[in-house]
Protein backbone atom coordinates (compact mmCIF):
# COMPACT_ATOMS: atom_id res chain seq x y z
CA UNK A 1 0.00 0.00 0.00
CA UNK A 2 2.80 2.27 0.80
CA UNK A 3 4.67 2.22 -2.21
CA UNK A 4 1.24 1.81 -4.46
CA UNK A 5 1.09 5.49 -2.75
CA UNK A 6 3.98 6.84 -3.50
CA UNK A 7 3.76 5.56 -6.51
CA UNK A 8 0.45 7.15 -7.34
CA UNK A 9 1.76 10.40 -5.53
CA UNK A 10 5.08 10.67 -7.80
CA UNK A 11 3.09 9.19 -11.40
CA UNK A 12 0.64 12.62 -10.56
CA UNK A 13 2.87 14.99 -9.35
CA UNK A 14 4.78 14.68 -12.89
CA UNK A 15 1.29 14.02 -14.88
CA UNK A 16 0.07 17.21 -13.31
CA UNK A 17 3.26 19.23 -13.85
CA UNK A 18 4.50 18.03 -16.83
CA UNK A 19 5.93 20.89 -18.86
CA UNK A 20 9.19 20.84 -19.25
CA UNK A 21 9.97 23.45 -21.30
CA UNK A 22 9.02 25.47 -18.45
CA UNK A 23 11.19 24.20 -16.37
CA UNK A 24 14.28 24.74 -19.06
CA UNK A 25 12.84 28.53 -20.33
CA UNK A 26 11.60 29.73 -17.10
CA UNK A 27 7.73 30.49 -18.59
CA UNK A 28 4.81 28.65 -17.70
CA UNK A 29 2.35 26.68 -19.67
CA UNK A 30 -0.41 28.59 -21.29
CA UNK A 31 -2.50 26.14 -23.23
CA UNK A 32 -6.30 25.16 -22.42
CA UNK A 33 -6.26 22.75 -19.75
CA UNK A 34 -5.74 26.08 -16.98
CA UNK A 35 -9.09 25.99 -17.58
CA UNK A 36 -9.63 23.46 -15.16
CA UNK A 37 -8.42 22.54 -11.77
CA UNK A 38 -6.28 19.69 -10.60
CA UNK A 39 -7.69 18.79 -7.31
CA UNK A 40 -4.47 19.30 -5.19
CA UNK A 41 -2.76 22.09 -4.14
CA UNK A 42 -0.39 22.70 -7.16
CA UNK A 43 0.78 26.36 -7.96
CA UNK A 44 -0.50 27.55 -11.22
CA UNK A 45 2.56 29.24 -11.48
CA UNK A 46 4.85 26.43 -11.43
CA UNK A 47 6.73 26.57 -14.70
CA UNK A 48 5.92 22.62 -15.27
CA UNK A 49 1.99 23.63 -14.20
CA UNK A 50 -0.46 22.52 -17.03
CA UNK A 51 -3.84 23.04 -15.22
CA UNK A 52 -5.11 25.51 -12.16
CA UNK A 53 -5.06 25.54 -8.48
CA UNK A 54 -8.62 25.40 -6.88
CA UNK A 55 -7.39 27.68 -3.89
CA UNK A 56 -6.04 29.77 -6.56
CA UNK A 57 -8.78 29.66 -8.95
CA UNK A 58 -11.00 30.19 -5.70
CA UNK A 59 -9.15 33.39 -4.81
CA UNK A 60 -9.21 34.88 -8.48
CA UNK A 61 -12.64 34.60 -8.48
CA UNK A 62 -13.30 36.35 -5.20
CA UNK A 63 -10.47 38.87 -6.52
CA UNK A 64 -12.80 40.49 -9.02
CA UNK A 65 -14.37 43.62 -8.67
CA UNK A 66 -17.81 43.76 -7.20
CA UNK A 67 -18.71 40.05 -5.70
CA UNK A 68 -19.79 36.72 -7.38
CA UNK A 69 -20.37 34.13 -5.90
CA UNK A 70 -17.02 31.50 -7.26
CA UNK A 71 -18.96 29.06 -8.66
CA UNK A 72 -16.82 27.78 -11.00
CA UNK A 73 -14.29 26.83 -7.88
CA UNK A 74 -17.14 25.66 -5.68
CA UNK A 75 -17.83 23.43 -8.52
CA UNK A 76 -14.71 21.96 -8.54
CA UNK A 77 -14.63 21.20 -4.77
CA UNK A 78 -17.88 19.56 -4.49
CA UNK A 79 -16.79 16.94 -7.52
CA UNK A 80 -13.27 16.50 -6.46
CA UNK A 81 -14.77 16.02 -2.52
CA UNK A 82 -17.64 14.08 -3.43
CA UNK A 83 -16.05 11.58 -4.85
CA UNK A 84 -12.75 11.82 -3.11
CA UNK A 85 -12.80 13.71 0.08
CA UNK A 86 -9.76 13.99 1.56
CA UNK A 87 -8.09 10.89 -0.76
CA UNK A 88 -7.02 13.87 -2.54
CA UNK A 89 -4.19 14.71 0.34
CA UNK A 90 -3.20 11.53 0.75
CA UNK A 91 -3.09 10.24 -3.03
CA UNK A 92 -3.15 13.23 -5.57
CA UNK A 93 -1.51 16.52 -3.77
CA UNK A 94 1.86 17.32 -4.66
CA UNK A 95 2.92 19.48 -1.72
CA UNK A 96 1.35 16.54 0.50
CA UNK A 97 3.92 14.12 -1.55
CA UNK A 98 6.94 16.41 -0.27
CA UNK A 99 6.00 16.62 3.11
CA UNK A 100 5.36 12.74 3.37
CA UNK A 101 9.19 12.56 1.85
CA UNK A 102 10.42 14.88 4.44
CA UNK A 103 9.09 13.13 7.38
CA UNK A 104 10.70 9.74 5.81
CA UNK A 105 14.32 11.38 6.64
CA UNK A 106 15.22 9.66 9.51
CA UNK A 107 16.64 12.34 11.91
CA UNK A 108 14.99 13.68 15.28
CA UNK A 109 12.12 11.49 17.14
CA UNK A 110 9.10 11.51 15.10
CA UNK A 111 5.77 13.31 16.01
CA UNK A 112 2.18 12.49 15.14
CA UNK A 113 0.54 15.72 15.73
CA UNK A 114 2.10 19.07 17.72
CA UNK A 115 0.89 19.43 20.92
CA UNK A 116 -2.23 21.36 21.34
CA UNK A 117 -3.62 19.48 18.25
CA UNK A 118 -7.07 19.71 19.33
CA UNK A 119 -6.94 23.48 18.90
CA UNK A 120 -4.53 23.86 16.45
CA UNK A 121 -6.21 21.54 14.01
CA UNK A 122 -8.99 24.14 13.59
CA UNK A 123 -5.91 26.57 12.21
CA UNK A 124 -7.00 25.39 8.09
CA UNK A 125 -10.19 26.82 8.34
CA UNK A 126 -9.32 29.90 9.78
CA UNK A 127 -7.05 30.05 7.11
CA UNK A 128 -9.32 29.00 4.27
CA UNK A 129 -11.99 31.53 5.79
CA UNK A 130 -9.63 34.63 6.38
CA UNK A 131 -7.16 34.59 3.85
CA UNK A 132 -8.40 32.20 1.35
CA UNK A 133 -11.97 33.80 1.32
CA UNK A 134 -12.38 37.17 3.08
CA UNK A 135 -8.75 38.07 2.34
CA UNK A 136 -8.86 38.31 -0.98
CA UNK A 137 -12.21 40.16 -1.21
CA UNK A 138 -11.17 42.61 1.40
CA UNK A 139 -7.31 42.90 1.13
CA UNK A 140 -6.00 45.82 -1.80
CA UNK A 141 -2.74 45.74 -3.27
CA UNK A 142 -3.27 49.24 -5.00
CA UNK A 143 -5.80 49.32 -6.51
CA UNK A 144 -6.44 45.72 -7.18
CA UNK A 145 -7.45 42.80 -4.37
CA UNK A 146 -4.67 40.52 -3.67
CA UNK A 147 -4.71 36.84 -3.27
CA UNK A 148 -4.07 36.68 0.21
CA UNK A 149 -3.26 32.95 0.97
CA UNK A 150 -1.18 32.86 -2.07
CA UNK A 151 0.66 36.33 -1.43
CA UNK A 152 1.41 35.63 2.23
CA UNK A 153 1.06 31.89 3.21
CA UNK A 154 1.45 29.20 0.69
CA UNK A 155 4.96 26.82 0.45
CA UNK A 156 3.51 25.42 -2.37
CA UNK A 157 3.89 28.45 -4.39
CA UNK A 158 7.26 28.96 -3.02
CA UNK A 159 8.24 25.82 -3.57
CA UNK A 160 6.64 24.96 -6.89
CA UNK A 161 6.40 28.33 -8.45
CA UNK A 162 8.93 30.80 -7.16
CA UNK A 163 12.42 28.54 -6.71
CA UNK A 164 12.15 27.10 -10.42
CA UNK A 165 10.81 29.99 -11.88
CA UNK A 166 13.58 32.63 -10.08
CA UNK A 167 16.09 29.58 -11.04
CA UNK A 168 15.58 30.09 -14.54
CA UNK A 169 14.51 33.72 -15.16
CA UNK A 170 16.69 36.10 -14.37
CA UNK A 171 13.96 39.08 -14.76
CA UNK A 172 12.21 37.98 -12.25
CA UNK A 173 15.31 36.81 -9.76
CA UNK A 174 16.26 40.90 -9.88
CA UNK A 175 12.57 41.89 -8.38
CA UNK A 176 12.50 39.38 -4.96
CA UNK A 177 12.23 41.47 -1.95
CA UNK A 178 11.07 41.91 1.86
CA UNK A 179 7.38 39.43 0.68
CA UNK A 180 9.66 36.87 -0.78
CA UNK A 181 12.05 36.17 1.57
CA UNK A 182 8.72 36.04 4.00
CA UNK A 183 7.72 33.73 2.24
CA UNK A 184 10.58 32.02 1.85
CA UNK A 185 10.66 31.79 5.41
CA UNK A 186 7.65 30.24 5.75
CA UNK A 187 8.50 27.71 3.33
CA UNK A 188 11.55 26.51 5.61
CA UNK A 189 9.98 26.27 8.41
CA UNK A 190 7.26 24.08 6.94
CA UNK A 191 10.03 21.81 5.66
CA UNK A 192 11.59 21.83 9.31
CA UNK A 193 8.83 20.68 10.84
CA UNK A 194 7.75 18.28 8.28
CA UNK A 195 10.96 16.44 9.32
CA UNK A 196 9.64 15.99 12.60
CA UNK A 197 6.02 16.03 12.17
CA UNK A 198 3.30 14.14 10.14
CA UNK A 199 2.41 16.55 7.70
CA UNK A 200 1.73 19.68 9.61
CA UNK A 201 0.77 21.78 6.60
CA UNK A 202 -1.71 19.56 5.69
CA UNK A 203 -2.82 19.17 9.46
CA UNK A 204 -2.64 22.92 10.98
CA UNK A 205 -2.97 25.23 7.32
CA UNK A 206 -3.88 23.90 4.50
CA UNK A 207 -7.59 25.38 2.94
CA UNK A 208 -7.97 22.99 0.99
CA UNK A 209 -7.72 20.44 3.33
CA UNK A 210 -10.59 22.34 5.39
CA UNK A 211 -12.66 22.62 2.30
CA UNK A 212 -12.37 18.23 1.28
CA UNK A 213 -12.81 17.36 5.31
CA UNK A 214 -16.09 18.27 5.23
CA UNK A 215 -16.64 15.89 2.27
CA UNK A 216 -14.95 13.04 4.38
CA UNK A 217 -17.95 12.10 6.06
CA UNK A 218 -20.11 11.04 2.69
CA UNK A 219 -17.05 11.16 -0.48
CA UNK A 220 -17.55 8.24 -2.54
CA UNK A 221 -14.30 7.00 -2.36
CA UNK A 222 -13.85 5.51 1.69
CA UNK A 223 -12.74 3.42 4.07
CA UNK A 224 -15.29 0.51 4.93
CA UNK A 225 -15.14 -1.25 8.19
CA UNK A 226 -16.74 -4.74 8.72
CA UNK A 227 -17.65 -4.55 12.50
CA UNK A 228 -17.85 -8.28 13.13
CA UNK A 229 -14.38 -9.08 11.28
CA UNK A 230 -12.92 -6.87 14.09
CA UNK A 231 -10.63 -7.85 16.88
CA UNK A 232 -10.19 -3.97 18.73
CA UNK A 233 -6.52 -4.96 18.65
CA UNK A 234 -6.34 -0.97 17.63
CA UNK A 235 -3.46 -1.97 15.04
CA UNK A 236 -5.36 1.15 12.77
CA UNK A 237 -5.10 3.31 15.68
CA UNK A 238 -1.37 2.94 16.21
CA UNK A 239 -0.57 2.97 12.67
CA UNK A 240 -2.75 6.21 11.86
CA UNK A 241 -0.29 8.83 10.85
CA UNK A 242 -2.67 12.01 12.12
CA UNK A 243 -3.36 10.06 15.26
CA UNK A 244 -7.18 9.15 14.77
CA UNK A 245 -9.16 7.22 17.13
CA UNK A 246 -11.20 4.10 16.49
CA UNK A 247 -14.16 5.75 15.54
CA UNK A 248 -12.87 8.77 13.75
CA UNK A 249 -11.14 6.79 10.93
CA UNK A 250 -12.41 7.30 7.44
CA UNK A 251 -15.25 9.50 9.03
CA UNK A 252 -13.52 12.37 10.58
CA UNK A 253 -12.19 15.17 8.67
CA UNK A 254 -8.60 15.04 9.26
CA UNK A 255 -8.51 11.48 7.76
CA UNK A 256 -6.39 11.59 4.78
CA UNK A 257 -7.16 8.08 3.00
CA UNK A 258 -3.52 7.06 3.13
CA UNK A 259 -4.42 3.70 3.90
CA UNK A 260 -1.76 3.09 6.68
CA UNK A 261 -4.76 1.46 8.95
CA UNK A 262 -6.26 -0.90 5.74
CA UNK A 263 -2.60 -2.10 5.66
CA UNK A 264 -2.06 -2.48 9.71
CA UNK A 265 -5.11 -4.51 9.85
CA UNK A 266 -4.77 -8.13 10.78
CA UNK A 267 -7.80 -9.21 10.09
CA UNK A 268 -8.43 -6.96 6.96
CA UNK A 269 -11.75 -5.76 8.21
CA UNK A 270 -10.65 -2.43 7.13
CA UNK A 271 -10.51 -1.96 3.38
CA UNK A 272 -11.20 0.70 0.05
CA UNK A 273 -14.21 0.87 -1.21
CA UNK A 274 -16.68 2.69 -3.54
CA UNK A 275 -19.79 1.22 -2.66
CA UNK A 276 -22.83 3.52 -1.22
CA UNK A 277 -23.62 0.61 0.92
CA UNK A 278 -21.92 -0.95 4.31
CA UNK A 279 -20.96 0.12 7.44
CA UNK A 280 -18.07 2.90 7.57
CA UNK A 281 -15.54 3.18 10.69
CA UNK A 282 -17.19 6.26 12.96
CA UNK B 1 -37.22 6.62 6.45
CA UNK B 2 -35.68 4.32 3.81
CA UNK B 3 -35.52 7.22 1.72
CA UNK B 4 -33.89 9.24 3.90
CA UNK B 5 -31.26 6.63 3.96
CA UNK B 6 -30.65 5.83 0.95
CA UNK B 7 -30.17 9.30 -0.26
CA UNK B 8 -27.39 9.68 3.00
CA UNK B 9 -25.63 6.83 1.16
CA UNK B 10 -25.77 8.09 -2.04
CA UNK B 11 -25.00 12.05 -0.61
CA UNK B 12 -21.44 12.46 -2.78
CA UNK B 13 -23.78 11.84 -5.60
CA UNK B 14 -26.03 15.10 -4.69
CA UNK B 15 -22.66 16.43 -4.20
CA UNK B 16 -21.37 15.77 -7.59
CA UNK B 17 -24.68 16.99 -9.08
CA UNK B 18 -24.31 20.10 -6.87
CA UNK B 19 -20.84 20.27 -8.27
CA UNK B 20 -21.70 20.25 -11.69
CA UNK B 21 -24.61 22.34 -11.59
CA UNK B 22 -22.21 25.24 -10.27
CA UNK B 23 -19.60 24.39 -12.74
CA UNK B 24 -22.34 24.90 -14.83
CA UNK B 25 -23.08 28.40 -13.62
CA UNK B 26 -19.85 29.20 -13.46
CA UNK B 27 -18.94 28.73 -16.58
CA UNK B 28 -22.21 30.27 -17.88
CA UNK B 29 -20.78 33.68 -16.27
CA UNK B 30 -17.25 33.09 -17.78
CA UNK B 31 -16.14 32.42 -14.84
CA UNK B 32 -13.41 29.53 -16.14
CA UNK B 33 -12.04 32.34 -18.43
CA UNK B 34 -11.16 34.59 -15.26
CA UNK B 35 -9.20 30.90 -14.00
CA UNK B 36 -7.43 30.48 -16.84
CA UNK B 37 -6.55 34.32 -17.30
CA UNK B 38 -5.04 34.18 -13.86
CA UNK B 39 -3.20 30.65 -14.43
CA UNK B 40 -1.67 31.76 -17.46
CA UNK B 41 0.01 34.72 -16.40
CA UNK B 42 3.04 34.31 -13.68
CA UNK B 43 1.36 35.29 -10.54
CA UNK B 44 3.88 37.46 -8.87
CA UNK B 45 2.10 37.09 -5.57
CA UNK B 46 2.28 33.46 -5.51
CA UNK B 47 6.08 33.70 -6.12
CA UNK B 48 6.24 36.27 -3.60
CA UNK B 49 7.28 39.15 -5.60
CA UNK B 50 3.60 40.82 -6.23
Amino acid sequence: MKRLRLGVQIAFTILTNGYAYGFASGKIYRGNLKYACVPGLNCYSCPGAVASCPIGALQALLNQKGFQIPFAALGFFFLFGSLLGRFVCGWLCPFGLVQDLLYKIPVFRKRKTLPFHHVLKYGKYVVLFLLAGAGSLFLFGGFAKVPAFCKYLCPSGTLFGAVPLLAANEALLSQIGGLFFWKLGILLFIIILSVKVYRPFCQYLCPLGAVYGWFNRFSLVRIQWEEEKCISCMACEKACPVALSLQEISRSPECIRCGQCVESCPVKCLHFTVKNAGTDRG
Amino acid sequence: MRFWKNNKRAAWLWGVLLGTTFLGLGVAQGQLAVIWRKATMICMECIGIG
